[in-house]
């Protein structure tokens, strides 16, 4: 059941367009900002909501990046392989992460609070290789400002380094 | 040197305060064209010269101008394309992070020339920063009256949405964009009809680009011909150029239209990093065609480009080195085209895999001679006409050229069953 809370939130979203299956895409996210994923329940959920088929949000969920369709950790750490980070070491990024993590792609450390995924070019290119943590960016990065990043979010003081 | 798209961006990033935006002359170019009639406004931006920067380059003026001029009373809709996410581009992000007011009169200005009352900012979510900036930069601009009800008085209604995206690159594709604004997966639609005439809802719809509408308050207050002085090419105007890659400083600058690739490599980015030599870039982002260290002297404007057989694109260049594997850059590239394809047309959706695979067993080792045929035949199978939209042409541009230019490497791959960078 979708709570009171995220009925409302939905609620206003869809006021806001001449079709209320527009709201689909922030129903989605409204969803994970509450529960921090989006199950195939919450997926009928919705469908339900806006009066839109299982099927009709199903692709919407599978059809973006940032909708997760199983739980992810406390933190999100999103590493960009495309192009201009390749070239500058997102796989020496990756490796090192996947190591200090004990994870591969796509799965979540032991304490639960770090999850590892690949991520689309993040348009940090002039900061490459770049990476964000939960949204925010980190770029120019190498092996020893990983660390720092990791270190300082398990003290709870994320995003200190933001310009 | 003009710059007038980013002089009044801060150093350390910062949202240029309205108080600043205007007393530097904004939203007089939105006052301006309040005054003319939209007719007159599409007339004297298609004077101007301004052509699309979010990789067409279709003429802005041309685009506005499909719009059916008769109202019928129904909704119109002008949609902002910020969903940037062309590997190598980030060009729209220092737009929309350092200046949101700017925007939001070129938007306003674009919305009143085609009889638009409602328009959307189709946003990537990863764009944080960007959608803080523009969330507060909407609020002040209601509050002033740019937006809303009457805008600066007069019976122009403008109501502005923020919508944020949850990352797809087919959303970048106009048609994909409409249908995700909707509701609906991001696959592609037929054309014809055009979004002018049947967009969103079915209603006619522009979506421009967020430097295209950058430009429009500075051609409304200065005028087209102080705009097209700003050139150094036939293509009106100033452009973001972009440079990312092993250079000394990668970065974002605006210049002349028609600046060269050795002024942007050598002088703004300061050359190579250190021990590396060029070997090749791609011009625009991802989906055009690499050229070689003999184009240096190419201007970066959109015909010159493609006569030299590239595109101009979105203006930021990627640099490839010669410590760095041209196949490698290639399958990195392909990688993302096959992720990010919707699926909807059969070669798109079975070919991209396709290359992805024979470029992983010649990067791998594993590579045959006649993969770099197969290669070669599924850059023809998809090429212009032969999918449903613009998407996997694209992606097969850097690859074809790549067959090209460096065919030594990619044999190398094959003969020494490995690769040579590894």
């Amino acid at each position: 059941m979708l709570s009171e809370n995220e009925r409302n939130r939905i609620a206003a979203e869809a006021a806001h367009f001449p079709d209320r299956r527009a709201a689909v895409s922030e129903a989605l996210m409204i969803v994970q900002d509450e529960r921090g994923w989006v199950s195939d329940e919450a997926v009928a959920e919705i469908a339900s909501a806006l009066d839109l088929t299982r099927e009709e949000v199903e692709g919407m969920a599978t059809g973006f990046e940032l909708v997760f369709r199983r739980p992810v950790g406390k933190h999100v750490i999103m590493v960009c392989d495309s192009v201009s980070c390749w070239i500058t070491g997102s796989d020496s990024l990756f490796a090192h992460l996947k190591e200090r993590l004990g994870i591969g792609l796509g799965e979540t450390s032991a304490d639960g609070l770090f999850t590892l995924l690949p991520a689309g070019c993040l348009g940090l290119c002039e900061q490459a290789p770049a990476i964000t943590v939960d949204g925010e960016p980190y770029g120019n990065l190498d092996a020893k400002k990983l660390d720092d990043i990791l270190s300082r979010i398990k003290e709870g003081r994320h995003g200190d380094s933001a310009h | 040197m003009a710059t007038p798209l980013t002089e009044r961006i801060r150093p350390d990033g910062t949202a240029v305060a309205l108080r600043d935006y205007e007393s530097a002359g904004g939203y007089r170019g939105l006052r301006k064209a309040l005054n003319l009639a939209p007719r007159e406004v599409i007339e004297l931006v298609t004077k101007s010269g301004l052509r699309g920067r979010g990789g067409a380059g279709f003429p802005t003026g041309q685009k506005w101008s499909f719009v059916p001029a008769e109202s019928d009373g129904k909704p119109r809709y002008l949609v902002v394309n910020a969903d940037e996410k062309e590997p190598g581009t980030m060009k729209d992000r220092l737009l929309l992070e350092g200046d949101p007011h700017q925007l939001i009169e070129g938007l306003a200005i674009a919305a009143y020339a085609i009889g638009a009352s409602t328009a959307f900012i189709f946003l990537r979510r990863e764009y944080g920063r960007s959608a803080e900036a523009l969330s507060a930069a909407m609020e002040e601009a209601e509050a002033k009256g740019y937006l809303g009800e009457r805008v600066l008085g007069s019976g122009f209604k403008l109501e502005l949405r923020l919508h944020l995206s949850s990352g797809r690159y087919m959303c970048g594709e106009e048609t994909g964009l409409l249908n995700a604004l909707e509701g609906k997966r991001a696959t592609p639609r037929n054309k014809p009809p055009f979004p002018q005439v049947s967009g969103l809802w079915g209603r006619p719809t522009v979506v421009n680009n967020v430097e295209t509408l950058c430009n429009l308050p500075h051609i409304l207050r200065e005028g087209p011909e102080w705009y097209k002085t700003l050139s150094s090419s036939p293509d009106a105007g100033t452009k973001l150029y972009g440079a990312s890659g092993h250079l000394r400083a990668p970065g974002i600058w605006e210049l002349p239209m028609g600046v060269t690739v050795r002024q942007i490599i050598e002088e703004k980015a300061g050359g190579l990093a250190e021990g590396r030599v060029l070997r090749g870039f791609i011009p625009g982002g991802a989906s055009t065609d690499f050229l070689g260290p003999d184009k240096l002297d190419l201007s970066l404007d959109f015909d010159s480009v493609a006569k030299a057989g590239s595109r101009l694109g979105t203006g930021t260049i990627v640099a490839l080195d010669d410590k760095t594997c041209p196949v490698g850059m290639v399958l990195s590239l392909e990688r993302f085209f096959a992720r990010e394809s919707c699926g909807w047309c059969t070669p798109c959706r079975e070919g991209l895999p396709w290359i992805v695979r024979s470029l992983e067993a010649l990067e791998e080792g594993r590579g045959e001679m006649s993969d770099i045929d197969i290669l070669e035949e599924l850059c023809r199978k998809l090429a212009p006409g032969r999918t449903f939209c613009a998407f996997a042409p694209g992606a097969v541009e850097p690859l074809g050229s790549a067959l090209k230019l460096f065919r030594e490497d990619f044999e190398a791959h094959v003969r020494g069953k490995s690769c040579p960078w590894k």
